[in-house]
């Protein structure tokens, strides 16, 4: 009975501890820019409506834009990656072939390979061909995800059998057609995560798009935000919109966490989602 | 893409079965060709870039005007010699260094204490799921709006800390001042990390048979032996792996010292190796000796994982070595 009730009390302190800036964000964007270092941090007020105002308002709705942006950057980025990804761990899941193990090891180095140190050198090949501030400086890179072919590896082992594999060679598909229409289907929990993982990975980057990019027009909201926060240490003003901005960024991503918690089952060691 | 139909047909000569079989041969290379080409551009083109990049350097002819007059030389190991022998660096490196024995022990430490005390089912279902997506929550929280909300609750006249120690005429320490800082920096990746890989801890313990725990309690084993002795051991793959990830993640932290450096004067342009690498290649406008710096990192984070990993015994990727 002890036990478990400081079971309970630790298991909610780590909640309120990691609840705690979400709470405050909630309450600061509805603070005045002259309330928000003057009134108890955690009282509320009313002008969320009005910071909202603003915030649309900040140079013809560019935060808008960056939230656009970074939906173009996470949702197109995590797409491709999620089915170039399939296509790999199929091939290194479900063939034998020479240069295999060698394939899987690079592979497999590069899930190591930290990502940020990459930046400056894809910086300046993407600005030998002149690709660096477009979208393709941001999307390009993030096609490409090592980790994400490792797991694609492991789902497609675990997912196809190879029976089947074999049975709609028999009925006369053709390699793509089994690929498209069995395999992906099979292995569609485990491309969901693949497909999270990255999701959230490009949603959260910062150092990419904050090398590659100079027009604001093309910010991802992390950058964005930077950006704003930089403007509030000459102008506190800013403050507000800036509080105001970090709210509204975390909405859809705390939408889409909701919805797809249970696909959030990660094996790291096994690499698996255990059904 | 030539992902052509190879059709078996029991009608035809064998004389037609080998290009069908070579036919068949190249199909795992065309689906590992998408894959492999973007890995070499932007990832293995890169790395070697990167190296080629930080054993060259600019020489200037002349006065230095005119587009001939800047020519790109072999530099030898110059770039490093100068770049490990900037004052910036070793600082640099002891902060990550003290950054990382803060971070690391005491994210996977709550992370491990979260899973067991959700494992273990001693709460109730209700309350460990709301605590279970309050703790993950962070995750999908970027580390640049993490370190802004965090940012303003470090500030005093922000902080509900320093409000209720100002009600006992305590005046709240500076989180932002050159001795805190650094716990305040590891705050905001403790804070964002921990939930990820308790969920990571959480997923290898439900995978455990619970008859293992049956009968160990049925032989009278307590709840925390059975944490010490069954589980702790079980998700030992688990815990080598997130601390993998965790020291690869300390030796690139970029963006959370970034975001709160309008915030503070106490975090300077170089205050991590990375920001040294960015200063370099975009604020002084070398990028050899940045490149230089960035194969120093990637060693560094190669030569700690994999001999991690050896030290261990591999028995993380135990699993994909048959």
């Amino acid at each position: 009975m002890r036990n478990s009730k400081l079971a309970t009390t630790l298991l909610l302190l780590g909640a309120a501890y990691c609840l705690l800036p979400v709470v405050w964000v909630l309450i600061a964007a509805s603070k005045s820019s002259s309330e928000l270092f003057s009134t108890f941090t955690l009282a509320p007020s009313t002008h969320l409506a009005g910071n909202l105002a603003d915030l649309s308002g900040y140079r013809d709705g560019l935060y808008w834009r960056w939230m656009a942006n970074t939906a173009l950057y996470a949702g197109l980025g995590a797409a491709v990656s999620t089915f170039i990804s399939a296509m790999s761990g199929y091939a290194l899941a479900k063939f034998d072939f020479p240069g295999k193990g060698f394939v899987f090891n690079v592979i497999l180095a590069g899930v190591l390979v930290p990502g940020v140190i990459l930046a400056i050198p894809q910086y300046l090949l993407l600005a030998r061909i002149g690709l660096t501030n477009t979208y393709w400086a941001v999307l390009l890179p993030s096609f490409i995800s090592p980790y994400g072919i490792y797991l694609a590896r492991i789902f497609a082992a675990a997912a196809v059998p190879g029976e089947i594999l074999e049975a709609s060679r028999i009925d006369g598909a053709s390699d793509w057609r089994t690929f498209l229409r069995v395999v992906m289907p099979m292995m569609r929990t485990g491309l969901v995560t693949v497909f999270l993982f990255q999701f959230v990975a490009i949603w959260n980057n910062y150092m990419l798009p904050f090398i590659m990019l100079g027009n604001d027009k093309l910010y991802p909201l992390t950058v964005g935000l930077s950006s704003l926060l930089n403007q509030g240490a000459s102008q506190p003003s800013m403050y507000t919109t800036v509080v105001t901005g970090a709210l509204v960024s975390l909405v859809p991503l705390i939408a889409l966490f909701f919805t797809l918690q249970r696909y959030w089952q990660v094996d790291l060691a096994a690499g698996g989602v255990k059904a | 893409m030539t992902l052509t139909a190879t059709r078996p047909s029991t009608t035809a000569p064998p004389v037609s079965r080998k290009p069908a079989s070579s036919r068949r041969a190249r199909v795992p290379y065309a689906f590992l060709a998408p894959g492999l080409v973007l890995f070499t551009l932007f990832l293995a083109a890169p790395i070697v870039y990167a190296g080629y990049l930080s054993l060259r350097k600019v020489k200037v002819s002349g006065l230095g005007l005119g587009s001939k007059s800047r020519t790109e030389v072999w530099a030898g190991l110059s770039n490093y010699a100068r770049s490990m022998t900037d004052p910036d660096w070793l600082p640099s490196v002891y902060r990550i260094l003290g950054y990382g024995l803060v971070v690391v022990p005491v994210m996977l430490g709550l992370a491990l204490l979260m899973a067991l005390l959700l494992d273990a089912g001693r709460t109730r279902p209700a309350i460990s799921g709301f605590a279970r997506l309050s703790i993950f929550l962070p995750y999908a929280v970027p580390a640049v709006v993490a370190s802004l909300l965090w940012g303003f609750l470090y500030l005093p006249k922000v902080s509900p800390f320093g409000y209720a120690l100002d009600r006992f005429g305590i005046s709240a320490p500076e989180l932002l001042s050159s001795s805190w800082v650094l716990y305040a920096v590891a705050n905001v990746a403790i804070w964002g990390g921990t939930g990820f890989n308790m969920i990571v801890i959480y997923t290898a313990l439900k995978a455990v048979p619970t008859s293992l725990y049956e009968s160990a309690r049925i032989d009278g084993a307590s709840e925390l032996s059975i944490a010490w002795r069954i589980k702790i051991p079980i998700v030992m793959p688990s815990l080598i792996m997130t601390f993998v990830f965790s020291m690869i993640a300390t030796l690139q932290v970029f963006a959370e010292p970034m975001t709160l450096k309008p915030l503070s004067n106490t975090i300077s342009f170089t205050w991590t190796p990375l920001m040294k690498v960015y200063r370099d290649a975009f604020v002084r406008n070398d990028v050899y000796s940045a490149a230089a710096t960035s194969v120093v990192i990637a060693v560094a984070t190669f030569i700690l994982s994999f001999g991690f990993l050896k030290l261990v015994g591999r028995r993380a990727f135990h699993q994909e070595e048959s």
